[in-house]
């Protein structure tokens, strides 16, 4: 059996399932209830400046995507940073940590962009017995208004002296929560790890509006006739969180920063993939605040298992291994040349296949009078379209064609070296093969 | 009131008109908002769906499907109303399972159909729900056209005539309009009056007068049409039925199926009407079963419905045969009646087993019976009709008969499959011939 141990920045917790800064992680009585359902960590709701705390709508906070039988896929909220006093939030971290010693307690921290007052807050922080804190940069919505979160993420500059300040007035590891709402996420990470950061967390949720109510004809959620941009999570928000976390565990320049994987992760095997493309833990928040937080029972026992069939012995182990194969488009080799091949066994003669190739692909789809749908090899340019639109899992493969034969689409011989596009004849700016 | 299951002979009230309602209640009762949600969004909006080519009357399924996916239940109802104007009832009496369900690609894939006619009847009992009608019609011709029987074929036929600008009336020897919707399909699949409030919704397209008790041959004759009207459209069914040609047929209790159907969809009270301690059906088909499962639900104790053919024989769907099982009819096959026994009112039925070429193999056996219902084929009724095939109307494709200026479709001409659907389709089809022969005429 895998131990499911984690070190992360020196940061113990006894799996890489950590909850992410937001609503489930707003009070003790839901810390508690999550550390007994069995999650490795918490990252404490944003904390704000001592004072009134800042006040939320009372009208809805959420709009939502579904798919088929309201699965949910996608949530955006317009939720600020916690509502409450900040000796109460401190108090019960306080509580809670010393009663779940083996469990991460990070806080997270949104003050204004002075140095005194993250001064102010730090040692209070420190005084909790809390693990480390996260610098939270990345709001989208509402505080960004105000000069902090995602308006300081936006930032570079901001972002290093911040951190910078972080880092000089204590002792915790820092770990600094990057927004997506920027162009190239490699910027910001940069900026955290020349400000001193231990590790960075991402994402944020994305700007998003989620619809717009046809009657009242303002964005869902409409709060007294009115709209406001959000932020987006949950499931559909991984392809690009996943990205983006590639681009820093890729980059030559920020190897070796450690990466909190955050955003859509609803299952062990999004757990996984995160860590395969670097991440060293997850964070989770829309899948807790859709299911509950048992939840992580499911992603316990799902990657332990995985592992176990990898013959790996902890998460350590899988950390990074898509990272080298993740590669640049102009690296991908172009004598490799496969073929659709409808399984004629498993076809169920839907023709969605034919529909998506004939009329917006290849013409590479031949339909017979009783509805036998096979693959033109000298059409097809494996494009794999039919295999995502076909309704039967494996129905359809993409078969390698082996080196010596002949395209039929194109006449060519398939060759057995790699060629990209760096060398092709057809690239203008292409360099002499080595 | 007094009588139960086991009181003897043939009487009233057997079961508690609560169990009698909850017996004849929706069949299949209708998915709610999310239920149709859900269920719409597993048909895959195949190419060229074979669903489609599997409806009768071709409506467009994975079309109003997504309408319902993607809430426009109205526009889906338009969809299926414009192919198929009594989509509502076919919603709830197609033989789905042997038609456009059987087609699914997902009952290929996984035995699980989508559940098109419970979308379909979601969709048009949202739109008809509604006030008003969906379709208008086109500018006056100043053409009229007689259609004869209110059923769905002459419902159908008068609709699209209707639309297209013609004025239409339509003939019924019955005092309600509907045909077999009204008078022959099991109570617990048409429920709350449904056939009837069909027909007001229909004919809210306008430019259809329904003439009730006037029966060809008898208050109107069919050269008389010819002479009044631009064209004729017979949709008349079938009025007759076949004799059992076996001893004691005539004996008290031994009763046409129709007959005790359709005073069974006619009661106001179903504690009122009598039915057999002992039950005999004969016949294989539709009727056969709603007959049997009907006797069952009035609280017949014994419900034996016997086919002289083997099972797989049956016109009955293996559904309806499944349905009559659970509600506890017994099916007894391949046994003939040969002698019908009692002293004036049915006592016994004796019947003769056979093998597959219908020879008797010698053994007989007897079943006690209150009530026989006979149920083994309608036949066409009526003189002076158009050219027989098969004692059917001779039709062509688009439901041109042997006269000129006649047309005929439904349960009446060759070539249908005695359904609801393919009724509509024919009546439908004919209009539009009808339509285009007398445009072309100028
Ligand atoms: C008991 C039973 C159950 C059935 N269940 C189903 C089912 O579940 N699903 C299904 O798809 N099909 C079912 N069918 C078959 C279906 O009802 C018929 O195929 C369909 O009704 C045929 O329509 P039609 O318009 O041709 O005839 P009909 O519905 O028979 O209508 C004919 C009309 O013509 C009128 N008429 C007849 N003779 C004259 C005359 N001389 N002058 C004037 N008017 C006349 C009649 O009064 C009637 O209104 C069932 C049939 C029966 C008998
Ligand atoms: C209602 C709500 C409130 C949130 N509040 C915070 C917050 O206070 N601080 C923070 O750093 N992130 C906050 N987040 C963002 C989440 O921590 C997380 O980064 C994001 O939801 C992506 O992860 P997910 O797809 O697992 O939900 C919030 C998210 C939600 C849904
Ligand atoms: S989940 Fe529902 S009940 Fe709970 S606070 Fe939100 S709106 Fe209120």
């Amino acid at each position: 059996m895998a131990d499911l141990t984690t070190d992360f920045i020196g940061i113990k917790s006894p799996n890489p399932f950590w909850l992410a800064s937001a609503p489930p992680t707003d009070k003790e009585y839901n810390v508690r209830r999550a550390f007994e359902a069995g999650w490795g960590g918490v990252v404490w709701k944003t904390l704000g400046e001592d004072g009134p705390p800042v006040v939320n709508v009372n009208g809805p906070r959420y709009g939502a995507i579904w798919g088929a039988d309201r699965r949910l896929l996608g949530l955006n909220n317009i939720e600020l940073i916690t509502d409450r006093p900040l000796h109460v939030n401190l108090q019960e971290i306080k509580s809670v940590k010393q009663d779940y010693p083996d469990r991460a307690m990070i806080v997270s921290l949104m003050v204004p962009c002075v140095e005194e007052a993250w001064k102010a807050i730090l040692p209070l922080v420190e005084e909790t017995g809390a693990d480390g804190v996260e610098l939270n940069f990345g709001c989208p919505h509402g505080m960004s208004e105000r000069g902090m979160g995602s308006a300081v993420g936006q930032v570079p500059e901001y972002i290093e002296m911040v951190t910078r300040w972080v880092k000089q007035n204590t002792r915790m590891p820092c770990i600094v929560k990057l927004t997506p709402n920027i162009t190239d996420i490699r910027k910001p990470a940069a900026a955290a790890k020349a400000g001193g950061a231990d590790a960075v967390s991402l994402i944020n949720t994305i700007n998003s509006i989620t619809s717009v109510n046809l009657d009242l004809f303002a964005p869902e959620p409409t709060i007294d006739g009115k709209g406001a941009h959000g932020g987006y999570c949950g499931p559909a928000v991984k392809p690009i969180a996943l990205n983006m976390v590639a681009e820093i565990a890729r980059s030559a320049d920020l190897r070796g920063l450690p990466i909190s994987g955050i955003g859509g992760v609803t299952t062990w095997r999004d757990a996984a993939e995160y860590l395969a493309m670097g991440a060293g833990n997850v964070q989770v928040c829309t899948a807790a605040m859709t299911y509950g937080f048992k939840i992580v029972q499911e992603m316990i026992s799902g990657l332990s298992d995985y592992l176990d069939s990898k013959g790996m012995h902890s998460p350590a182990d899988l950390v990074g291994r898509a990272v080298p194969n993740t590669s640049d488009w102009q690296h991908l080799n172009l004598n490799y040349i496969s073929k659709a091949k409808i399984n004629q066994d498993l076809c169920i003669s839907c023709g969605r296949c034919y529909a998506a190739c004939e009329d917006t692909s290849h013409q590479a789809i031949a339909m017979s009078e009783n509805r036998v749908f096979t693959v033109k090899d000298d059409e097809c340019v494996a494009c794999n379209l039919c295999i995502n639109v076909c309704p039967v899992e494996n129905c359809i493969t993409m078969e390698q064609m082996a080196p010596g034969t002949t395209d039929p689409r194109t006449g060519k011989i398939v060759e057995a070296d790699y060629g990209n596009w760096t060398t092709h004849p057809n690239n203008p700016n292409r360099v002499a093969a080595e | 009131m007094s009588a139960n299951a086991l009181t003897p002979g043939i009487a009233a009230g057997r079961l508690h008109s609560d169990d009698l309602h909850q017996n004849f209640a929706d069949l299949h009762p209708p998915l709610g908002q999310h239920e149709a949600q859900v269920a719409a969004d597993r048909c895959y909006f195949c190419h060229d769906a074979p669903c489609v080519t599997a409806c009768p009357t071709a409506i467009d399924i994975p079309l109003f499907i997504r309408q319902i996916a993607t809430g426009t239940p109205e526009a889906a109802a338009k969809t299926i109303l414009s192919q198929n104007i009594l989509g509502g009832m076919c919603a709830r009496v197609c033989p789905t399972e042997t038609l456009c369900e059987q087609a699914c690609v997902r009952e290929t894939a996984e035995g699980k159909p989508v559940v098109i006619g419970q979308l379909q009847r979601h969709a048009t009992d949202t739109l008809q729900a509604k006030a008003g009608h969906p379709f208008s019609r086109a500018a006056p011709t100043g053409r009229r056209i007689a259609v004869v029987g209110a059923g769905p074929a002459g419902l159908a036929c008068a609709h699209r005539l209707a639309m297209k600008g013609h004025d239409v009336v339509v003939f019924d020897a019955r005092p309600k309009a509907g045909g077999l919707n009204e008078y022959g399909i099991a109570s617990y699949k048409s429920t709350n009056d449904f056939a009837q409030a069909e027909v007001n919704w229909l004919l809210g397209i306008g430019g259809i007068t329904l003439q009730h008790g006037q029966a060809l041959g008898r208050d109107i004759t069919l050269a008389g049409l010819q002479a009044d009207y631009d064209a004729v459209f017979l949709g008349i069914g079938l009025g007759g039925v076949n004799a059992l040609a076996t001893e004691g047929e005539e004996k008290t209790g031994v009763l046409d199926a129709v007959d005790f159907i359709a005073d069974l969809r006619q009661a106001t009270d179903l504690a009122a009407v009598p039915i057999g301690r002992d039950v005999v059906v004969i016949g294989g088909g539709m009727t056969a079963i709603d007959a049997a499962v009907q006797a069952k639900l009035l609280g017949a104790l014994n419900v034996t419905l016997v086919y002289r053919r083997g099972r797989a024989r049956m016109n009955a769907s293996p559904f309806e045969q499944d349905l009559a099982a659970s509600k506890g009819v017994r099916i007894i096959t391949n046994a003939i009646p040969v002698r019908v026994l009692g002293n004036g009112a049915v006592r016994e039925i004796e019947f003769a087993y056979t093998d597959d070429t219908l020879t008797p193999t010698g053994d007989t056996f007897r079943l006690a019976a209150d009530q026989v219902f006979k149920a083994i084929g309608q036949t066409l009724a009526g003189t002076g009709l158009p050219d027989i095939e098969k004692g059917k109307i001779a039709t062509t494709g688009t439901g041109r008969t042997s006269m000129a200026g006649v047309w005929a479709g439904g349960d009446c001409a060759a070539g249908g499959d005695d359904l609801t659907v393919t009724a509509v389709a024919q009546g439908r089809d004919a209009a539009e011939d009808i339509h285009a022969t007398l445009t072309a005429e100028g």
